[in-house]
């Protein structure tokens, strides 16, 4: 019996990403060819600096790519109209949200913003999918806090709360692990698979949390050095793609635990 | 769900506004009785004459343009706020008023250092109200642009401060050069006022005014987007550079027409957004707008009680008592939540 057919979410072909002005392009890397299917947890690792960030903001339409393609729901992202991108993809940013002196339920309530009237008005739907996203991420008592109040997990979950909120098929999350102590990093991160599991969305986060990702993801994207490798977390251990992710010397990938370890 | 909770608090100031408007018009340097007071404004008979036209012809039009500018610059301050995303942003601390004055010093005081044909011209109303318009359309623009290439919000805080002095500087070698008639009549311009308007000014104001408040109503979704920052607006489909130059425009309008029409008046601005959220501890523009925009006008009617001391001859300037009240406000939102949130 075959597994049932899933749809496509998000598809790049040859897609080079990087910056570029007048007078000089710099590619960061060339020939991206990723797919994600709706329901998968899928994590973009790589060292800093290797263009996770630039890769995610291509993906989610912010920045224009150099050349190729990036596929929403198979059609290509620059010829979709802001608002309707507004109901196809949704972001969590590294950036902390401007004005901490928003409550929970108001800065979660934005992620309704694409759906609502001229003023903004919250109709009775938009109210029932606050709640929802407020109840599956667990931060219902919450949400008259104001987002001053909360610490930093709580501030990554409610930034969560949001995206899940704005009902879009695919989340694309900068690093939703940062400041956050071991269990709290854990702690999002099976949250979010959790919620790939029960909504079916297609999560894609960037993140240093190898070891958490291996464990957690249906899918990683490593980036190296210009290169871009993609496969299961079993897969990629089976190919030895892991070893390389560092520079050689400090840290080694050790096979049996499949988790890294400093070198001795 | 949300406004209806609020709409409590609204209704009182509203009520409030009203209140302190018959109020602001029934107390002056002439005592005249409530019932009289009424009979004026819903044009009934009077017992003088006299108080007839010192209600219709001096205190309504002033009360009005006290409710305009209050709200106007409440309006501008809130706006500014958001889009700077700064708490500290204000038409004054960003240096509108700057802009406005420079515009009108030069219009004033220039027109007697380049002297003749032009002097006639240029000291129409019209063209102060051009003037002080362009000034702040000037320093906004500046901001902007420097608000664009420098992310820290500070830079902008700072840049508002340099024209102030810049402003100032100006104005200094301009009244160094120009007679004493015109120097006079630039520094009671710089104290504000609210009463030297006739109808047809207070028309005109209104009419600024209206225009400025409908654009910043037609953003009201939008500004709650900005609060996340742009990028996240961005990803919400909001289009940045549109709201943007909206905001703007309004905020120039506002600014520019009551600063012209009764001078530089600060902290108004600055202080107005700040009390209402502590009043209503609300971020949704929805609610932010109205409030911000009654609770200008309050204020300005209370600032302006307060000037023309009740019962007094004399008035005081109107931006001295703005900031008389406005500086300490500020002082103590600071000192009490030692940080400033918006």
């Amino acid at each position: 019996m075959n597994p049932p057919e899933k749809h496509s979410i998000l598809k790049t072909i040859d897609l080079d990403i990087g910056y570029s002005n007048k007078t000089a392009k710099t590619i960061i890397t060339e020939a991206i060819n990723i797919e994600v299917h709706e329901g998968e947890l899928v994590a973009v690792i790589g060292v800093n600096g290797v263009g996770k960030s630039t890769f995610l903001r291509t993906l989610s339409g912010v920045q224009d790519a150099l050349k190729g393609k990036v596929l929403v729901k198979n059609e290509q992202i620059q010829q979709i109209d802001s608002l309707e991108l507004a109901s196809l993809v949704s972001l969590v940013l590294t950036e902390q949200p401007i004005s901490k002196n928003l409550s929970v339920f108001e800065l979660v309530a934005l992620g309704r913003q694409p759906y609502t009237n001229w003023i903004g008005r919250l109709s009775k739907n938009d109210l029932r999918q606050i709640k929802k996203s407020l109840q599956n991420v667990g931060i219902e008592d919450l949400q008259n806090k104001k987002c001053y109040e909360l610490s930093d997990g709580q501030l990554q979950k409610v930034l969560i709360a949001r995206a899940i909120a704005q009902n879009t098929p695919l989340v694309i999350l900068d690093e939703p692990t940062t400041h956050l102590d071991l269990y709290h990093k854990a702690y999002v991160l099976k949250l979010l698979k959790k919620l790939t599991r029960k909504t079916n969305k297609a999560i894609v986060f960037a993140s240093h949390e190898i070891n958490l990702a291996i464990q957690l993801c249906d899918k990683i994207i490593l980036m190296q050095n210009k290169k871009v490798t993609t496969g299961s977390p079993k897969e990629l251990l089976e190919s030895g793609a892991f070893s390389t992710v560092f520079p050689e010397g400090l840290i080694v990938f050790d096979k049996a635990s499949a988790s890294f370890k400093i070198n001795p | 769900m949300q406004s209806q909770k609020y709409a409590l608090p609204l209704l009182l100031l509203f009520l409030g506004v009203i209140i302190l408007g018959f109020l602001n018009i029934s107390l002056g340097s002439v005592n005249i009785p409530f019932k009289d007071v009424f009979a004026s404004i819903f044009n009934l008979e009077v017992s003088k004459e006299t108080w007839r036209y010192i209600i219709v012809e001096y205190r309504l039009p002033k009360a009005i343009t006290a409710i305009i500018t209050g709200s106007g610059l409440a309006i501008s301050g809130l706006l500014m706020q958001t889009l700077f995303r700064n708490p500290l942003a204000g038409p004054y601390v960003l240096g509108l008023s700057s802009g406005a004055s420079l515009g009108v010093a030069i219009v004033i005081m220039g027109a007697s250092v380049f002297g003749g044909a032009f002097a006639g011209i240029l000291l129409s109303k019209w063209s102060l109200v051009i003037a002080s318009s362009l000034g702040s359309l000037l320093v906004l623009i500046a901001v902007m642009l420097a608000s664009l290439r420098l992310r820290d919000t500070m830079a902008i805080l700072i840049i508002g401060l340099m024209f102030a002095s810049l402003t100032a500087a100006v104005v200094s070698v301009l009244s160094y050069f120009s007679p004493a008639a015109q120097l006079q009549q630039y520094v009671f311009w710089s104290f504000g006022s609210l009463g030297d308007l006739s109808w047809n000014e207070v028309g005109i104001l209104a009419m600024f005014w209206f225009v400025g408040i409908i654009l910043a109503i037609s953003c009201i979704k939008n500004l709650n987007t900005l609060l996340l920052g742009e990028q996240y607006a961005k990803s919400l489909g909001v289009s940045i550079r549109k709201n943007r130059l909206i905001i703007i425009i309004a905020t120039s309008l506002l600014a520019g027409s009551i600063t012209a029409f009764a001078g530089p008046i600060a902290f108004v601005g600055l202080a107005v957004p700040h009390l209402i959220r502590q009043i209503i501890p609300v971020n949704n523009h929805s609610i932010l707008v109205p409030a911000v925009i009654l609770g200008g006008a309050a204020l300005m009617l209370i600032c302006d009680i307060a000037a023309q001391m009740p019962g007094q001859e004399y008035t005081l300037p109107i931006n001295a008592i703005t900031s008389l009240i406005g500086a300490p406000v500020v002082i103590w939102l600071l000192v009490r939540k030692r940080k400033f949130l918006f």
